[in-house]
């Protein structure tokens, strides 16, 4: 029964972190259960999600990527440019997409065809990719979107269009990771690649769709940025690989690969939401901020190693008494 | 000879409800080598663990030299003379023989700086004295595996260990690497030293042992002389039962040709590889460490190229690139290393028992997740598989059920042709008897199946034909009635070729 309880505990320990975050940050500020408040909340934490659950699915099976910055500028950017030039946001969004997807398609050659480390091939591609979207504009924003804000502004009845966006998203890709012959080759990758070879999945093809996967959340991510921002910002986004990796790890996804979950990124992504919603309203430094999120980050982690370590300790005494039963 | 150097007087460990060991009682007398027998799980790794000071013990007393000792870190174990060769060898790859040989306990002058002069002086003394042909700077991922074990007991050795305990040290060297470990310990024995020698192989034992001490859930069952003991018991205490056969063979009736290999080479492992097996028919591949057998059924199976040579399935040739090629023409391949190739340590057994078969689970866009929970629990109740449930992360698992989880991801691609390479490895000698059984099963039903062994006694009591490599080409193949361990050493070793 205890053993039970303490199950459950650990499988949903990142919930009910949110939940007592969530009330908590009720009681502290009372701006916090406004609905303006929560549905910006929401709004803001849009393109931090769509790039979480990139970097979930390339951690979960053993990669990274460091360029989601620079590629969503460069992609945000070129489909701002287009929509300017053409005014359909059709090819605004053909664009982003393709760019993004182009990035990627180089960061998983490298990655899967000449086994450069994740690490090092995205970090590259972060040079590369704001290299040309600042040669691209000169440096200079971008101005005056027009309609194209609607993507990042607008709202269908009372839902905000990113929000709608989304939950799009969020069933596809849960659909991907768990209904799909790739999602499980994911968690086997990640898990063992050489098992997961051995064992007939195709790691390079993986490999391939996951950055093709995670481009085209980019490139989605990169209009939602710029319409947020009603501008085309060649400098933006700087540094948004770390809030999507911070989701995605405080969400109890494993850097070592194999473990991660849909809900648990988005609930990672909420707790740093809410967090971040908080010490705003209560007036918290700027600066300060930064340092507690990189604080979460680390503590998170230690959490997860911790009462990982605890965990397998009572599993191997569960296996003890069944083999004494049997 | 018979001074007892340590005594363990009435240890218990207890998990939180679990009692892992209780009063165990046991003495290992100076210059002997004192064997532990007992299955996966009898408390053998917790107790050598209490004695290099890694788990405290909750009650008992370890003496050394009569004198009670409080052996709190392996460093102290050290300072008590006690040595342990781990099961899975500690060393730095990338770092030389003299690094490595001296790691964490390098000689510095009063300034702190490493005294590598002596380092190199002793190393090559060492090195010398064991006539081992390597340079001090070599990096150790050079050497092959027997040697860098044979470093590890020099430097067990040169810590002046005074007790030595060895946990499965043959585990993964050839049959004369391990004569070579056996002159070491005479040696060792002769200087003195007590030995404490956890194996698995039964001959092994009673090659070298002087004392046998068995153990089963975590109690001694008995201590005793080797010379007073024989197989059949020993095996019997540790199981707790009687085992009817330790090969549970059966007469197969075997039919047509399923898998030819022709012509097979690959540059510098193997060249002129040609073998066939039949329905219902057990293939063995002998040959020592090296001879090709692993790389050959790989290349097969389709994880690494070959350069020539095709492979038929019913006498149809087809084109075996991946893994997923093997699966799809029913050829499947249970590896060598169940830690690298095998299993996925953080996922689930049924995740892990279903990988190879998706397909069978995963379609029309949708995972029937009820069918798979079915189909791979019925598997495992087949094989007797023991966790405590189907979300059991696979490498909570004993090595035994481990081995049967793979198995069963195997058995569920339904194949025809099984190459089971090296089935049985470090894996005890009950669960070894079930998956005997299994392997017996498999054949029943038809199918073939090429195993591949080190171990000899396991081919020759299961296996219908066997082939012995030897450099890269098969030596020779012989039927039933040719079957002797004599033979198999003479083909693997290159003095007979017939090929």
């Amino acid at each position: 029964m205890g053993g039970k309880t303490s199950y459950y505990l650990q499988k949903f320990s990142i919930f009910i972190v949110l939940i007592v975050l969530f009330i908590g940050c009720s009681i502290i500020s009372p701006y916090f259960l406004q609905s303006s408040n929560l549905v910006n909340v929401t709004r803001q934490l849009c393109v931090g999600i769509l790039v979480a659950y990139g970097e979930m699915i390339l951690i979960i099976s053993g990669f990274l990527d460091l360029s989601v910055g620079s590629v969503l500028a460069l992609a945000g950017v070129l489909s701002v440019a287009t929509y300017k030039s053409t005014g359909s946001m059709i090819a605004a969004l053909v664009v982003a997409l393709a760019v993004a997807v182009i990035c990627n398609l180089v960061n998983a050659l490298f990655v899967a065809n000449f086994n450069v480390p994740a690490f090092i091939a995205t970090l590259g591609m972060q040079q590369v990719a704001r290299g040309l979207v600042l040669y691209y504009t000169g440096g200079q924003n971008i101005l005056q979107l027009g309609g194209f804000v609607e993507i990042g502004q607008g709202s269908i009845g009372p839902v905000p269009i990113p929000v709608l966006l989304i939950v799009l998203v969020t069933i596809v890709i849960w659909y991907l990771v768990n209904n799909t012959r790739y999602g499980r080759g994911l968690y086997a990758i990640g898990g063992s690649r050489s098992a997961a070879e051995a064992s007939g999945i195709n790691s390079k093809k993986s490999i391939y769709r996951s950055y093709i996967v995670n481009g085209l959340l980019i490139g989605l991510a990169g209009m939602i940025f710029m319409a947020r921002n009603n501008a085309g910002l060649p400098n933006g986004a700087v540094g948004l690989e770390m809030t999507g990796l911070t989701a995605a790890i405080v969400g109890g996804t494993s850097f070592t690969g194999g473990i991660g979950t849909v809900s648990g990124t988005i609930a990672g992504a909420f707790i740093i939401g809410f967090l971040e919603n908080v010490m705003n309203l209560l007036g918290v430094n700027a600066y300060i901020q930064q340092v507690i999120e990189g604080a979460i980050i680390v503590l998170a982690v230690a959490f997860d190693v911790v009462s990982k370590s605890k965990k397998s300790q009572k599993v191997i005494l569960v296996k003890e008494k069944t083999e004494e039963k049997a | 000879m018979g001074d007892v150097k340590m005594r363990i007087s009435g240890v218990e460990k207890s998990f939180p409800g679990v009692k892992a060991l209780s009063n165990i009682e046991f003495s290992v007398r100076k210059g002997t080598v004192h064997a532990l027998c007992g299955e996966n799980g009898a408390g053998k790794s917790t107790l050598m663990k209490i004695i290099m000071g890694l788990y405290k013990a909750d009650k008992g007393q370890i003496y050394i030299d009569d004198q009670p000792v409080d052996i709190r870190n392996p460093i102290q174990a050290r300072e008590y003379g006690i040595s342990m060769i781990a099961q899975e060898l500690n060393y730095v790859p990338e770092l030389s023989v003299e690094e490595n040989l001296f790691l964490g306990r390098l000689p510095v002058n009063r300034f702190g700086k490493i005294d590598w002069k002596k380092v190199r002086r002793e190393t090559i003394r060492f090195l010398e004295e064991e006539k081992l042909p390597y340079e001090p700077t070599q990096k150790l991922k050079t050497l092959t595996v027997s040697d860098i074990q044979m470093l590890e007991i020099i430097k067990a050795v040169t810590n002046n260990a005074q007790i030595v305990i060895m946990d499965e040290p043959t585990s993964s060297i050839t049959e004369r690497e391990v004569k070579q470990l056996f002159a070491k310990i005479a040696e060792l024995k002769a200087k003195g030293v007590a030995i404490v020698y956890i194996s698995h192989k039964m001959d092994e034992v009673f090659q070298i042992a002087d004392d046998i001490t068995v153990l089963r859930d975590g109690t001694v069952v008995s201590t005793d002389r080797a010379q007073d003991l024989d197989l059949d018991t020993v095996i019997a205490k540790m199981v707790g039962r009687k085992l009817s056969n330790v090969y549970p063979k059966e007469e197969v009736p075997i039919g047509e040709k399923v898998i030819e290999v022709e012509d097979f080479s690959q540059d510098g492992l193997f060249e002129d590889v040609n073998f066939y097996a039949r329905k219902g028919e057990i293939v063995g591949f002998a040959g020592l460490v090296g001879a090709g057998r692993t790389e050959v059924m790989r290349t097969v199976f389709g994880l690494d190229p070959h350069k020539t040579g095709t492979v038929k399935i019913h006498g149809k040739p087809v084109e075996i690139k991946s893994a997923g090629d093997g699966i799809k023409n029913r050829l499947v391949m249970l590896s060598e290393s169940r830690r690298d190739d095998g299993i996925v340590p953080v996922r689930s057994i049924q995740e892990n028992a279903s990988l190879a078969s998706l397909r069978q689970y995963i379609y029309g866009g949708y995972t029937h997740k009820a069918k798979e929970k079915k189909e791979v629990k019925e598997m495992f109740e087949k094989m007797n598989v023991k966790a405590p449930s189907m979300d059991t992360e696979i490498s909570k698992l004993s090595g035994g059920n481990q081995q049967k989880v793979l198995l069963a991801r195997w058995m569920l691609c339904d194949p025809e042709i099984m190459i089971l390479d090296e089935p049985t490895r470090g894996i005890d000698v009950g669960a070894k008897y079930e998956i005997y059984k299994l392997i017996t099963d498999i054949v029943k039903e038809n199918k073939s199946v090429i195993m591949v062994s080190s171990e000899l006694p396991e081919l020759i009591g299961m296996c219908d034909r066997i082939y012995i490599m030897c450099q890269g080409r098969i030596a020779g193949c012989i039927t039933k009635e040719e079957f002797s361990q004599e033979t198999i050493m003479r083909y693997a070793t290159g003095v007979a070729d017939r090929a």
